[in-house]
């Protein structure tokens, strides 16, 4: 239970020793793309994905919001999902650290592997699992009643993590890679949402990744900051690709094309188009696509 | 000129409505106001420094019924604490099933429970010392269980609005930390709403403590105090006797024919409401200290 969390490494060096996989790997998606099972198969096997979803379907009820996802996403990188609201953006990454099915009558099937172990297999707790796959929400969330020094500690606290001089550390550490330590070191101990909303952000951030997890998923982080305070957060994940595979979901096409490597556009729940972002928006593939990138739509 | 006319009658339609609700307001502080002066002018007279310290032995003081409704008011609290949070999670976290339905029903009616009827049931089941009872006598205990019975309603709803009003975010952002539910709700939310839920239970204290009708069959009167010593309460022997409290006081002495208990009765009644204002204010006083909001507010 503790020995994720008490490793002294540097979070991204731990496991991860594969190669970067070559850049274009989903090439073979050049056709339009109405059979699923053709999309992915094939490219798999050449490049070794941080996650995998296979055929993932999630929804509400009797209602689907995610129709048959088959998408690979590379290690250490920027992946976008971009697409209008309703599309499934925020249920699809919410698939990957199961907190989808923490909703009542939510749903999902299919599979998400990550690092070749299927997340949603009987066997994986949920709860350990989310230690590896940190999340940053669309509003910023700090917990009340908590000092910012109390919220970037949480998650190891909570997790038995002792008080002391090592925590102080993994507390200064995260605040500085969310770039937020140096306005609050002398203010540790007041109280996380007394800071202004982008700051509220970088500490989620902090948060999230004081537990030192792999993947970073990030739903809309931005939608609700002003300008400088967006521009701050799209730095701060660039800067964090290095160490960490981020999903960032985002309904601004623009902030997609600032700051992902590869981007996805999703609509009415299906996966329309998935590709290097300078391609996908280049010389989309899709009609949908298209119209989307060029504001014809969404 | 149709203009003027319209802008006069609009200034004046304003105004009358203003005044309305000024005189509203006014009708509604008269008997406060009148309550308050009353308590005042009758009660500061008997207020004397031996009047707090002396026993009730011979109309000499109240200082055992204001020891007796702390220590009655604390073991009440102490019943109805556990079992109020344990609810409000209950309702919060399973709110849809039936069962939650059906309790909040049944806290609903309990709340309109007449007082007086709790105490008659109280002392059918734990004082009466004959019959289908526990034979335990008038007690503190046996009046704490009465006054937590009317506290448990109030206070377990007060838990279930101050958990419903954290956002959902802040659960997830708990969950996607990696901690389980457990956690969550035990560290995260119920100290995120602690403000209210203090709020709440001081509400629920101040709400009963100049209860008198479930003391009438519960406590009795005494004319000692509750404890003689350290050891004494050590051994727990103060519950299961009878204890004076300042609602007791007032109902004993304003129905006697002595006019000098008369007066102490006013003395005692202006007590009562002093000790509940000051738990009252103490409590926003510490939510605004410790939490750097209005109560409830962070």
């Amino acid at each position: 239970m503790k020995s994720p969390l008490v490793e002294e490494e540097e979070p991204g060096t731990v496991p991860d020793v594969r190669p970067v996989p070559p850049k274009p790997t989903m090439m073979a998606m050049s056709k339009p793309l109405p059979v699923p099972a053709q999309r992915t198969a094939a490219p798999v096997e050449q490049a070794p994905a941080r996650i995998a979803v296979r055929n993932l379907e999630a929804g509400y009820g009797n209602h689907k919001v995610l129709k048959s996802i088959n998408m690979d996403v590379p290690p250490r990188s920027v992946t976008a999902i971009m697409g209008p609201s309703g599309c499934g953006k925020s249920t699809f990454i919410r698939c990957i650290n199961r907190l989808h099915e923490e909703t009542h009558g939510a749903w999902s099937r299919g599979e998400v592997i990550l690092d070749g172990q299927d997340l949603f297999h009987p066997s994986i707790d949920p709860v350990d699992m989310r230690r590896k796959i940190g999340m940053v929400f669309q509003r910023p969330n700090p917990f009340p009643t908590f000092t910012i020094y109390e919220n970037v500690a949480a998650g190891l606290r909570l997790n038995g993590f002792r008080r002391g001089a090592k925590l102080d550390e993994r507390v200064e550490k995260s605040l500085r890679r969310a770039a937020l330590w140096d306005e609050v070191k002398d203010r540790l101990h007041t109280a996380g949402t007394g800071l202004s909303g982008g700051q509220q952000q970088r500490l989620c951030i902090a948060r999230a990744i004081a537990v030192e997890p792999e993947i970073l998923l990030a739903d809309e982080p931005a939608s609700a900051l002003d300008p400088v305070a967006t521009e701050r957060i799209e730095e701060l994940l660039l800067n964090l690709k290095q160490d960490y595979t981020i999903l960032l979901v985002t309904h601004n096409i623009q902030q997609a094309a600032r700051v992902a490597d590869r981007t996805a556009f999703f609509l009415l729940g299906d996966l329309i188009e998935y590709g290097p972002t300078n391609d996908l928006f280049t010389k989309p593939k899709d009609s949908r696509t298209d119209a989307f990138i060029s504001g014809r739509f969404g | 000129m149709m203009q003027t006319n319209r802008a006069v009658y609009r200034r004046f339609k304003n105004r009358i409505v203003l005044g309305m609700m000024a005189l509203a307001v006014i009708v509604c502080l008269i008997p406060l106001a009148a309550l308050m002066t009353t308590l005042l002018s009758n009660g500061l007279g008997s207020l004397s420094w031996s009047f707090l310290r002396q026993r009730t032995e011979e109309g000499a003081g109240v200082g055992n019924a204001i020891l007796g409704s702390f220590l009655i008011l604390l073991a009440a609290a102490v019943f109805a604490v556990p079992l109020g949070l344990a609810l409000g999670i209950y309702l919060t976290q399973r709110g849809t099933t039936r069962l939650a339905s059906a309790s909040r029903l049944l806290l609903d009616v309990l709340s309109g429970i007449p007082a007086i009827i709790v105490g008659v049931f109280i002392y059918t089941i734990v004082v009466r010392k004959s019959g289908f009872s526990l034979h335990v006598g008038f007690s503190t205990l046996a009046g704490a269980l009465a006054l937590s019975i009317i506290m448990l309603p109030i206070f377990a709803r007060a838990t279930e609005e101050a958990l419903k009003a954290i956002p959902k975010t802040v659960d997830e952002a708990g969950l996607g930390l990696g901690l389980p539910r457990r956690t969550v709700v035990l560290r995260i939310l119920i100290r995120a709403a602690s403000p209210s839920i203090l709020t709440g239970l001081f509400l629920a204290l101040a709400r009963v403590a100049g209860e008198a009708a479930p003391l009438l069959f519960t406590t009795d009167k005494s004319e000692y105090w509750p404890s003689h010593g350290v050891k004494d309460l050590a051994t727990l022997k103060p519950l299961t006797e009878p204890i004076s409290s300042l609602p007791m006081v007032v109902f004993n002495y304003t129905t006697s024919p002595k006019p000098e208990l008369n007066a102490q009765a006013w003395g005692a009644a202006l007590l009562l409401v002093i000790m509940v204002l000051t738990i009252r204010l103490s409590t926003k006083a510490y939510t605004a200290w410790r939490y750097g909001g209005k109560d409830g507010h962070v």
